[in-house]
């Protein structure tokens, strides 16, 4: 019976060879993709020890790393965050078991992991110097950020968020979420308990403080979305600001829809302007645009402005994709060309909107990191303004801004966001939630020959409408820049 | 008794001693062991911890005292066989004292728990059945006791008042303060009882039925329908480990025992067929029926999805472990400079993924290769000893140790289903060490026996001999 325990010895050889073909698959071969796993705690817990770069807005930190170890024992580096929860929902937090925001994003630049830092890295450990990550700078203009926080501050118990952007360029120079929540609660590396549990308490608090709204949730735009139906009624139907259409006091889609503007009616019953149209937020000439452009029309134009994405947004936070689908229903298309039905945008989405308009029709893709440069200060990387689409064009462009501007002028519906002594173009949004209270909206940029800044603010749930509401933050933003 | 007309090689092993090279093999585990715990202060103080002397030399003491004992009771055995385990134990010991101390303040007040009291307890059943257990031939008498026996330590833990469930598996039981893990005894009860069973039914076994051909092709030759009883009974026992106890470690540990003893003793491959293709069926239907089969095979084949990952039970634990091993990479991050070290069973179950990752590749290799040897060792002594008792227990024991390995780190890197069992002479806990110390005394007797020099008649003449052993 010795060829089978021959046979059997050669099969114990093959069972620990396989063992072996394995273990070096996967230690071997393997290693790399497994520690970049998204499970992979670890790449945060191990970082405790080394100096993590700051990040820092206008040149302020506003995270960094602070050695709280005593003299003469191991570094231990905790994260600091500046001005509570104004720049939370972008700056994120790095907490000993997970990472948000751009602290997540930028994890390897920030931590000195990355490749881009590798001659730099290898210069430090021939120089015994000790090695230091990345300094990133954020495109944020504090002034801006500050003026939107603090006005939804004012506002007591609404969520809700507000984006602005540099038209020319794209870069994001504020990014409200309220309510936001002050990093340094759920960092702690000497009391992880007690940041583990406010954690906890963040993610169960159903106001949603760990939501990036300006970014990541979507809501019906309502009226704001009119700019896009109206791009389009000019792109495809070559249209004017005195080409008029359809606006009956009540038109049947489905059931009836009315018209929010005072006395309910737009120009009597009769045929309105699109110019006037803008003005007053006239729903059911809007609604007749749309059916007349067409569910393809609408929908390629939204898609021209950064809905329907086909890759997803990243800036380099990831951003959640707006949808305006193509309808071919006639009373659900209707609804789409006034923002509501299927019609649904980020803050962001809508940002780029408005700096599209601002910008001659080109959408710039937006960003915020401006620059990262190593702990000697020379550049590693810099973001230089990119083209999204051309999403109008240029005369197009300068023909809504001139409508856009009535909205804030004497008569129209969005008076709350002029800025004296100069022209701001702007739309109000009341989108109708299926519950009693409206979000309310108002995108718009300034000044309107020469824009600097473009905003969308989004008020949750605020029950009233977008020129009481919205309108005021976004002036307080614009003129943040413009003054 | 093969099949093949080759003459077959000679299996004899020449009657030398070569205790000085054990004793050499030796003195390297005992520095392999304190050079580990040494590393380990180091890497996680800055210096070289007391217990490298106080831990290091005590394990010494008892290699020592091993291999003391060894010239005495056992001079003819394997070589390799003593400073094989003995290097396995004593990385378990340096790696237990490396996680312990991480978990204290004062790394001078780590200790290795029981292990080292274990290893000594271990080493003393190993010597007792070396000195007690002349001729492991005695053994055969106790054929159906031994079935017994493997069957109620298997059921032991499922009585209740005297089971407990520890984390979720029902392997332990206790008596006051005391927990015993008897599915490690069973393992040696049934390799016994298979060999004196199999010794007996091997005849009847190797008689084949109806070979089933296509063409001119033989499939597969059936045995006969009513000597298909053994293997139905082994079978039922498997799969009822298997939902019953819900440990699916013990269960493909015991039958796939089960099935390479078969084949030792009837060299017949279509008992293995037969064997594999029932298990595959019951696992299958088992997988279907029970939702905790299902939930192995989901972890196993979904390690990184996140719901996977976070749902209670889920693989966590898995995932853990292959960061760790992926962040030792080739050459690991030193013993002591890793972190896995803080996750759950790390020193029992997990132990060698905690190896993989301050060890790296190159130490995981390493061991392996040491198992290897240790296995082949084993295989060998099957081939060199007389009787087919001996050469069914030997190899029996050895491919326990080469498939409980298999079982252990093949789960812990998803060749299979991860299921809980413990590396051999690496892991704490003192069920397994016992045990597997008491495996290591069958095979040095065994291998004594097999090498020692033939009996010398006193008188060369007459019929009648006295013989001198």
């Amino acid at each position: 019976m010795n060829t089978p325990i021959r046979r059997l010895s050669v099969f114990s050889l093959f069972l620990l060879l396989v063992l072996m073909l394995n273990v070096t698959w996967l230690q071997g071969f393997q290693a790399e993709a497994i520690r970049e796993d998204p499970l992979n705690t670890r790449k945060f817990s191990e970082r405790l020890n080394e100096a993590r770069g700051p990040i820092q807005i206008a040149g302020e930190n506003v995270a960094y790393s602070e050695n709280i170890s005593e003299e003469g024992k191991p570094a231990r580096f905790q994260r600091q965050y500046t001005d509570g929860g104004l720049y939370t929902p972008i700056v994120g937090s790095f907490r000993t078991y997970g990472a948000s925001g751009i602290e997540n994003t930028e994890n390897s630049l920030l931590d000195g992991s990355d490749d881009r830092l590798a001659v730099r890295n290898f210069r430090d450990i021939i120089t015994g110097r000790e090695p230091e990550g990345a300094q990133v700078q954020l495109t944020l203009n504090p002034d801006v950020q500050k003026a939107g926080y603090e006005a939804f501050a004012a506002l007591g118990g609404k969520n809700g968020a507000a984006v602005a952007i540099e038209p020319g360029t794209g870069a994001i120079l504020g990014a409200v979420s309220y309510p936001s929540y002050d990093a340094n609660d759920v960092v702690s590396i000497t009391d992880t308990e007690q940041a583990v549990a406010n954690y906890t308490a963040l993610e169960e608090d159903p106001r949603q403080p760990l939501l990036n709204r300006a970014l990541n949730e979507r809501y019906p735009p309502g009226s704001t979305f009119k700019v896009v139906t109206a791009a389009a009624a000019m792109e495809y139907l070559d249209a004017g600001p005195d080409s008029t259409q359809e606006a009956p006091d009540v038109l049947t889609l489905g059931h009836d829809l009315p018209n929010a503007t005072p006395g309910g009616t737009c120009n009597g019953g009769e045929p309105d302007t699109l110019a006037h149209s803008i003005q007053i937020s006239c729903n059911t000439s809007f609604a007749n645009w749309a059916i007349e452009v067409g569910g393809a029309g609408m929908a390629e134009q939204a898609t021209a402005f950064g809905f329907n994405p086909e890759e997803e947004l990243t800036v380099p936070l990831s951003v959640t994709p707006s949808l305006a689908p193509v309808e071919e229903d006639r009373n659900i298309l209707g609804r789409a060309g006034i923002g509501q039905s299927n019609v649904e945008a980020t803050p962001l989405q809508m940002a780029m909107v408005a700096a599209g308009v601002a910008n001659s029709g080109e959408v710039m893709r937006p960003y915020v990191v401006d620059t990262v440069r190593d702990s000697d200060l020379s550049v590693v990387t810099q973001t230089s303004p990119e083209s999204y689409s051309q999403a109008i064009s240029a005369s197009t462009a300068e023909e809504l801004t001139e409508m856009m501007t009535l909205v804030t002028q004497q008569g129209g519906s969005g008076t709350n966001a002029a800025i004296p002594g100069m022209e701001v173009a702007g739309k109000t949004g009341t989108a109708e939630t299926g519950t009693d209270l409206t979000h309310n909206w108002f995108i718009g940029f300034a000044p309107a020959d020469d824009p600097q800044i473009a905003v969308a603010v989004v008020i949750e749930f605020g029950g009233g409408s977008g020129n009481e509401l919205a309108a005021p933050i976004a002036r307080q933003m614009m003129e943040a820049v413009v003054l | 008794m093969s099949s093949t007309s080759a003459p077959e090689a000679p299996t004899a092993l020449p009657p030398v001693k070569r205790r000085n090279a054990e004793l050499v093999l030796i003195i390297f585990a005992i520095g392999i062991t304190m050079a580990g715990i040494a590393l380990a202060g180091i890497n996680l103080t800055g210096r070289v911890p007391a217990a490298m002397w106080t831990v290091g030399l005590t394990f010494g003491a008892l290699s020592a005292a091993a291999h003391v004992a060894m010239r005495f009771v056992a001079p003819y055995a394997d070589p390799l066989i003593l400073p094989c385990t003995l290097v396995l134990n004593g990385i378990g010991v340096a790696m237990i004292w490396r996680i312990s101390a991480a978990g204290v303040e004062d790394i001078e007040r780590a200790g290795v728990g029981m292990q080292l009291v274990w290893t000594a307890v271990g080493l003393i059943f190993c010597f007792l059945i070396i000195i007690f257990l002349k001729d492991p031939r005695v053994l055969q008498r106790y054929t159906y006791i031994s079935g017994l026996v493997a069957i109620v330590l298997l059921m032991l833990p499922a009585i209740p008042g005297l089971g407990k469930e520890v984390y979720g598996a029902r392997l332990w039981i206790g008596i006051g303060s005391f927990t015993l893990q008897p599915s490690e005894f069973a393992k040696i009860a049934l390799v016994i009882f298979l060999a004196s069973y199999l010794m007996n039914k091997r005849q009847v076994l190797q008689i084949v039925g109806k070979p089933i051909k296509i063409g001119r092709f033989t499939l597969i030759e059936l045995p006969r329908a009513r000597d298909m009883a053994p293997i139905l009974v082994g079978w039922l026992l498997a799969i009822g480990m298997l939902v019953l106890l819900t440990d699916l470690g013990t269960s493909l540990l015991l039958f796939g025992t089960f099935l390479a003893m078969l084949y030792v003793a009837t060299q017949r491959s279509s008992w293995v067929t037969i064997g594999l293709a029932l298990f595959m069926v019951g696992a299958y239907v088992a997988y279907l029926v029970f939702w905790h089969v299902q939930a192995r095979v989901n972890i196993w084949i979904n390690t990184f999805d996140q719901d996977v990952y976070y749902q209670v039970g889920g693989s966590e634990q898995l995932v853990k472990g292959l960061i760790g091993m992926a962040y030792g990479g080739l050459f690991g991050t030193g013993l002591g400079a890793g972190e896995l070290h803080s996750t759950f069973a790390s020193d029992s179950d997990f132990i060698l993924a905690t190896v993989g990752e301050e060890l790296g590749l190159t130490g995981l290799l390493a061991i392996l290769m040491v198992l290897g040897l240790l296995v082949e060792r084993g295989m060998r002594m099957a081939l060199a000893s007389t009787g087919v008792f001996n050469k069914l227990l030997a190899s029996g024991v050895a491919f326990v140790l080469a498939y409980q390995v298999f079982i252990v780190l093949g789960g812990l890197t998803r060749v299979i289903p991860l299921t809980g069992s413990t590396t051999p002479f690496m892991s704490a806990g003192g069920s397994a060490l016992m045990a597997n110390w008491i495996m290591v005394g069958i095979l040095l007797r065994i291998s004594d026996n097999a090498r020692r020099p033939a009996p010398q008649a006193i008188q060369d003449e007459g019929a009648t001999q006295v013989i001198r052993r």
